[in-house]
């Protein structure tokens, strides 16, 4: 049988209007047809190193490698493979903290109070284990202050791991600076740039990045992979493994690597690379359109983080006056979140929004608009009409109230 | 030239055409399961529909099943996260569980590859305080089937707890009573044909579990991440077809391995079959042909047009003797000279006569080497 797919097709979702692009995105139809033939005729184990099924496999995981380390100039053998960011947040952070104590008595882990809530786990994992861990706050703008950074970063100091693009808020961290300062302090800088990487862009010498975590799904790829750019020289970088076993990924990464998903992540690294561009200009061109109009016809509302540091594909307002579950509730026919995907099953204030300063107590609804490559202009005019109307309507029936 | 011959399922086996079909249908469909609106809602019912699947094919309860990247992961979190203070392992384990944990202690085995009972029970009964035994349901390289349900009483006697890595056993063997004997259980989707990247550990009620992974709080606050989602739906299918058609299909490639061996001895009568006199899964054989050196016994069939193995596909970069063939007491110049070969779903008969055409070539070379 066969799933070859028909090229008329996208996979742009149809119902309701999907604008949650920070929590998953569709995977781009050229890149389900970039992985196809991997489950099939050529479904070898890239770790076989016999016959011709796994040499083809390896290569192929090779060539994937090569196109995630071009979209941030660096050596596809500096590129491992994992299941997803998570993964590669959990790895060089209690990987490289662990190895760094061991190796030089570096026992200290800086990180910013907004980071994705694998990092924050992660560094708490290791002050568990005895390190010091400092997680500086941000600013109103969601960014870090450079000045605190430089204060925090010692001679003790294992690892900073600040985030390129926060998930919530779409704030892009000054990545260059922070290298600079991690680099004279002699602390290895980790970025997890799941939501930053096709997006903004990022070149792990010119920021001096040491590690970076790349997501597959955030990314129009498949869920389930991800990677880990990990530096090999200068300095030359090294983490203790997670998992063991068959020595995969030059012993950092055992299990079989899945070379569908992995071509996958590949070919959507390439596609980003090359649209990038093009594309952050559309999408900036949308969600200045978008905001225009909720702040034009919606009083009070504001948006949180950042104006000009920000990826062009994700808004985060504030609408005073309105309960958040109020309004998720109300909104019909559009796809948005009201904080991470991760935690938006469970109800509970955002960690990121509460670093930004928003009082915990009002009655306020944030709301996360996430824009992507599917996303239309009609889509954008549609989705503000609910939008306009939805919050107009349970406004005037607290009012009526 | 036709594709070559692939006998290396237990490497990895093609993916069943209802699992892609369900990893494409999951690709397309999108959306993240924890998200609230509907597409998250969507991808949600896929995400238990697969664990449902998954869970049946063990005669596990659902809720006992967490998706991992693979049996890896899977093997490392059993052993590492559950804080067992001793770790008792057989010598033929997969290097996943080998490497698991340094202090680990190793049970031997015997000649067959089957645990040597009594010695387990001795070490047992040597050790006090909290012990995780972990011993494989079917070993990757020789297809032997461990006596689980023995190891299993000597484990619960001793109040230790057992971990069963079953990557090469679904759809090979009843995984019922497997599951029944254990509290931990590593599954691997792209051996039994669902895609790769992966896995499942089955834990069960009540058992000790600290997670690795941190930060999201997915399945159940188990293992962070967003999950693989076509992937599982991929493993929730093959898990389906496997449940329903195992026995038949499990027949029929034995069938297809028997008369493979039976020609193999044939053509070469010296030949040593690893484990042939235990029980085994009817998809392996091990076969070693003294006199030439596996990797060109592997070669010479590849360039014939059969893809085999010398070993298992992880180490197999690195041509390292097999620690299986050790632990069962062969000799260097015998372990080196042995050649895996797996079957399963798409196995046909003429792959097995393409086989044991090379197959003739090799024993003939090795009567003149």
């Amino acid at each position: 049988m066969s799933i070859r797919r028909d090229h008329e097709t996208t996979n742009r979702p149809a119902q309701p209007i999907y604008l949650d692009y920070q929590a998953t995105t569709p995977t781009d139809p050229r890149v389900v047809d970039a992985m196809t033939p991997w489950f099939f005729e050529r479904f070898g184990n890239p770790h076989s190193a016999e016959h011709k099924y796994g040499w083809d496999a390896a290569e192929a995981v090779d060539q994937a490698r090569d196109a995630v380390a071009a979209e941030i100039g660096g050596k596809g053998r500096d590129i491992l493979f994992t299941s997803g960011a998570t993964e590669s947040n959990n790895l060089a952070i209690k990987g490289a903290g662990r190895r760094r104590r061991e190796a030089e008595g570096r026992d200290k882990i800086v990180t910013v109070a907004s980071e994705h809530a694998c990092v924050l786990e992660s560094a708490a994992r290791l002050e568990r284990e005895g390190f010091e861990v400092v997680r500086l706050p941000i600013g109103r703008d969601g960014l870090v202050d450079l000045d605190a950074v430089e204060e925090a970063l010692d001679e003790r100091t294992a690892l900073i791991s600040v985030m390129a693009v926060n998930n919530e808020i779409g704030v892009i961290q000054p990545l260059g600076e922070i290298g600079k300062r991690a680099r004279a302090a002699g602390a290895w800088f980790h970025t997890d740039a799941a939501q930053g990487f096709g997006k903004i862009p990022l070149d792990v010498d010119e920021m001096a990045i040491d590690l970076m975590s790349v997501s597959g799904h955030k990314i129009y790829g498949p869920k389930g992979v991800g990677a880990l750019y990990m530096r090999r020289k200068k300095p030359k970088v090294q983490v203790e493994a997670l998992m063991d076993g068959g020595g995969q990924e030059k012993g950092v990464r055992s299990g079989t690597l899945p070379t569908p998903l992995v071509v996958g992540l590949g070919a959507a690294a390439r596609i980003a690379g090359r649209e990038r561009e093009r594309e952050a200009e559309r999408l900036k061109g949308l969600r200045d359109r978008l905001l225009e109009r909720l702040e034009a016809e919606i009083d009070g509302l504001f948006l949180n983080g950042s104006r000009e540091a920000r990826i062009a594909g994700n808004l985060n307002v504030t609408i005073p006056g309105l309960e958040g579950q109020e309004l998720m509730a109300a909104l019909d026919g559009i796809a948005v979140s009201s904080g991470s995907a991760c935690s938006s099953g469970a109800p509970g204030a955002s960690h990121v929004l509460q670093a930004l300063g928003l009082e915990a107590g009002k009655v306020a609804a944030s709301i996360r608009l996430g824009l992507g490559r599917f996303t239309t202009q009609e889509e954008v005019e549609t989705a503000s009409d609910r939008l306009i109307e939805t919050v107009g309507r349970l406004r005037s029936r607290r009012g009526a109230a | 030239m036709s594709a070559p011959v692939y006998l290396d399922y237990n490497a990895t086996a093609p993916c069943r055409p209802c699992a892609a079909a369900a990893a494409a249908r999951a690709l397309e469909s999108g959306g993240n399961p924890s998200s609230v609106h509907s597409a998250g809602r969507g991808a949600r019912a896929t995400l238990e529909s697969a664990r449902r699947a998954v869970a049946a094919l063990a005669g596990a309860a659902p809720e006992a099943v967490l998706f991992t990247a693979g049996a890896t992961e899977a093997d490392n979190l059993a052993l590492r996260a559950v804080d067992a203070e001793r770790v008792l392992v057989s010598a033929v384990e997969h290097d996943a569980v080998l490497a698991a944990r340094a202090d680990r202690e190793i049970a031997p085995v015997d000649g067959q590859g089957r645990l040597d009972l009594a010695a387990l029970e001795r070490a047992l009964s040597s050790g006090a305080g909290d012990t995780l035994v972990s011993v494989m349901a079917v070993n990757n390289e020789t297809g032997v089937v461990q006596p689980i349900e023995d190891v299993a009483a000597l484990v619960r006697a001793a109040g230790a707890r057992l971990h069963v890595d079953a990557a090469q056993a679904a759809g090979r063997m009843e995984l019922a009573p497997v599951w029944s004997a254990a509290d931990y259980l590593s599954l691997s989707a792209h051996k039994m044909g669902g895609p790769p990247g992966v896995g499942a550990l089955l834990i069960r009620a009540g058992a000790p579990f600290q997670p690795e992974s941190l930060g999201g709080g997915q399945e159940r606050r188990r293992r962070a991440g967003t999950e693989n989602l076509p992937g599982i739906a991929g493993f929730g299918a093959a898990a389906q077809e496997l449940a329903e058609g195992w026995r038949a299909e499990a027949a029929r490639v034995e069938a297809l391995r028997d008369r493979l061996e039976a020609g193999v001895r044939a053509s070469a009568p010296q030949v040593v079959i690893a484990g042939a006199d235990a029980p085994r899964v009817g998809n392996t054989s091990c076969i070693a042909l003294r006199g030439l050196p596996a990797e060109k016994q592997v070669m010479a069939l590849d360039l014939d047009g059969v893809a085999v193995s010398a070993g298992s596909a992880c180490s197999s970069g690195k041509v390292t003797k097999s620690h299986v063939l050790s632990a069962m007491g062969w000799p260097d110049d015998l372990a080196g000279a042995a050649i895996r070969v797996s079957l399963g779903w798409a196995t046909r008969d003429d792959d097995v006569d393409r086989f044991l055409a090379a197959y003739e070539k090799l024993a003939a070379k090795a009567k003149a080497a």
